[in-house]
């Protein structure tokens, strides 16, 4: 498998794109909407040019603003699957596949499970088949890089997470230098242990989904992987412990060390609910009324205050959690994570 | 009792349909069917017909040729001047006729702009059917390509820009998905545009002139016939009113052949 070279850069409407990857395997760009996700996509097949910079696929140079060297998009060997598909609709699925060379193509409607819906056009097909059917057509050309633009996003939520499943797997397996554009952390996780996060044009923190729930550099990537993010100004206490006085006027502590202003970053499974102030290891609490209750599979959502907890369905039911109670929050100090604001 | 403003909206409607419907009825009732078709066996009418025919399908192909190309070139590329085109293009559409026409002569005419080097190679275009020829293309390839536009517009760029990440060139995708999925658009381009050549009179009678036989079309037979035979032009009128009619329905057809195109802007069918 060569490895994809990208470093490019490129001024947009609100924000400069800058951005230098090097990357086998699957990787993900994940980041808000607007943050510059797609124009990486784009620009890595040629479909727009960057302001400068140089993208190559091992030795292959594909652009390089210095030698002028810029390969036209039917020129790269890249596969790139658009965020609505951008399946042909007078074409069968089989003349979609075959469109980028027809050598590949029935081994690919049969690889896909896909045989059967060959001869139908895309407008007859569900989200799901419509993706599969992308997919084997952005492969047919036998790219040596495939690029997916936000790949989950056209499906209804019942097909995605089944879909996000199928697709772990069939990416590892393509062995190709893959990109996979989304704005959801969640997709982005499910997908590959890679993740890079885009904000304004930059990649603020890469690493694995765990890396990036556990130790977020940045209050954004804290809010972005889920995690609640209380902000306020931090200072050493006893014990090698950090004191950290929340902008509404709570004191808690991390283990941390940090000082000045800081965001408290916990993870809403570490937050315990009790309906009187608990006598136990935890250090911090915050009290205030439940603002509202919303159960997630198995597990209920709580919101106290700045917090959201996720505690299970039972321990919700068997404490008759009601909208309005007053509860007292608690987490502790080593689950706490700081982070450097500003 | 309805209200007064519905009566009012009711007579208005009544009124116009009325004066709009009339002179096309009695182009119909004046004398009885069968004298009109028999008046259309005249030769001047079989003439009229004959180079009407020959010269809007000539003029047709050479605006469906050139058309298409121009039509996309201004859909999807975005250059300098391209609004200065575009107001170029939609020129001919707002000019009278009789503008058209001798324009015409004061390019290609004996005296005109490129009269000595046509005169010069032999070539004299005035009063020719090629005259004939010219006048329809001036006429009527600023309605196709207008139109043409809109339809290239109307595709999905996405589905342009998958074709050449599949590999394929500007060429082959043109030809297997933008001009496929344009094709509806440009078939109802192609219909009003050979209507409006069809109908050319100011132009032509102008710049070609009212030769039986050789420049004079259809329209300028009935312009001709007025004052010889009124027969001859009420039934070259009620032909004419006929071709229109079915140009119309082509184009309110139209939609069903284009589904293509919308099927691609709409989000996913049925889930599963």
């Amino acid at each position: 498998m060569d490895t994809l070279h990208v470093d490019l850069a490129r001024s947009l409407r609100a924000f400069r794109l800058e951005l230098a990857l090097e990357f086998d395997g699957v990787v993900a760009l994940a980041g808000p909407s607007g943050a510059g996700k797609s124009t990486v996509l784009r620009t890595i097949a040629g479909l727009t040019r960057p302001d400068s910079g140089r993208i190559a696929l091992g030795k292959t140079l594909w652009f390089d603003s210095e030698t002028n060297v810029d390969l036209r998009p039917e020129e790269r060997s890249v596969g790139l699957v658009f965020q609505d598909y951008a399946l042909f609709p007078h074409m069968s699925v089989a003349d979609n596949v075959a469109y980028g060379g027809g050598r590949k193509s029935a081994e690919l409607l049969a690889r896909f499970g896909i045989e059967s819906l060959a001869r139908l056009k895309p407008g007859e097909l569900s989200g799901g088949e419509r993706q599969r059917v992308a997919l084997a057509r952005a492969l047919a050309r036998d790219p040596g890089v495939l690029l997916l633009d936000e790949p989950l996003a056209a499906l209804d939520s019942h097909t995605r997470a089944r879909v996000r499943a199928e697709l772990r797997g069939l990416l590892k397996g393509l062995d190709l230098p893959t990109l996979v554009v989304t704005h959801s952390f969640e997709d982005a996780a499910a997908l590959t242990d890679r993740i890079g996060v885009l904000v304004e044009g930059r990649l603020v923190q890469m690493g694995s989904a765990a890396d990036l729930v556990a130790a977020p550099t940045t209050p954004f990537v804290a809010d972005f992987t889920g995690a609640n993010l209380l902000t306020g100004s931090a200072r050493t206490a006893g014990d090698g412990l950090t004191e950290v006085h929340l902008t509404d006027g709570v004191r808690i502590v991390s283990t941390d060390q940090l000082t000045g202003e800081v965001g408290a970053v916990v993870h809403p499974w570490e937050i315990g609910i009790a309906r009187s102030m608990p006598l136990d290891s935890m250090q911090n609490h915050v009290r205030g009324a439940i603002e509202s209750l919303v159960p997630v599979a198995n597990r209920m959502r709580v919101r106290v205050g700045p917090l959201t907890a996720e505690i299970t369905a039972e321990s919700a039911a068997r404490l008759a959690l009601q909208p309005g109670d007053e509860v007292v929050a608690s987490f502790k100090a080593s689950g706490t994570r700081l982070i450097p604001l500003g | 009792m309805r209200r007064p403003f519905e009566v009012f909206l009711a007579v208005s409607a009544g009124l116009i349909l009325a004066f709009l419907l009339l002179p096309i009825l009695a182009l119909f009732l004046r004398i009885p069917p069968e004298d009109l078709l028999s008046q259309l066996t005249s030769q001047v009418a079989v003439d009229a017909l004959l180079v009407s025919v020959k010269t809007s399908v000539i003029a047709h192909a050479v605006v469906l040729l050139l058309g298409t190309p121009t039509a996309y070139l201004i859909a999807t590329r975005r250059f300098r001047g391209r609004s200065l085109v575009l107001t170029l293009i939609e020129l001919p559409l707002v000019l009278p006729p009789a503008v058209a026409g001798i324009a015409l002569f004061a390019a290609f005419g004996r005296a005109g702009l490129l009269g000595e080097t046509l005169h010069a190679a032999g070539i004299s275009i005035p009063f020719t059917q090629t005259a004939v020829v010219f006048a329809i293309i001036f006429v009527s390839s600023p309605f196709y390509i207008r139109l043409g536009i809109a339809a290239f517009e109307a595709l999905d760029p996405a589905l342009i820009e998958a074709s050449r990440t599949l590999g394929a060139g500007p060429r082959r995708t043109f030809f297997r998905v933008a001009l496929p999925l344009a094709a509806g658009g440009l078939s109802a381009a192609s219909a009003l545009a050979f209507a409006r050549g069809l109908g050319e009179f100011g132009a032509t009678i102008m710049f070609a002139g009212s030769l039986q036989g050789v420049t004079q079309t259809l329209p300028l037979a009935i312009y001709a016939q007025l004052d010889l035979d009124f027969d001859i032009a009420l039934a070259l009128g009620a032909f004419l009113v006929v071709v229109s009619v079915a140009v119309l329905l082509t184009v309110k057809l139209l939609p069903s052949w284009t589904r293509f195109t919308l099927i691609s802007l709409a989000p996913s069918g049925r889930s599963d």
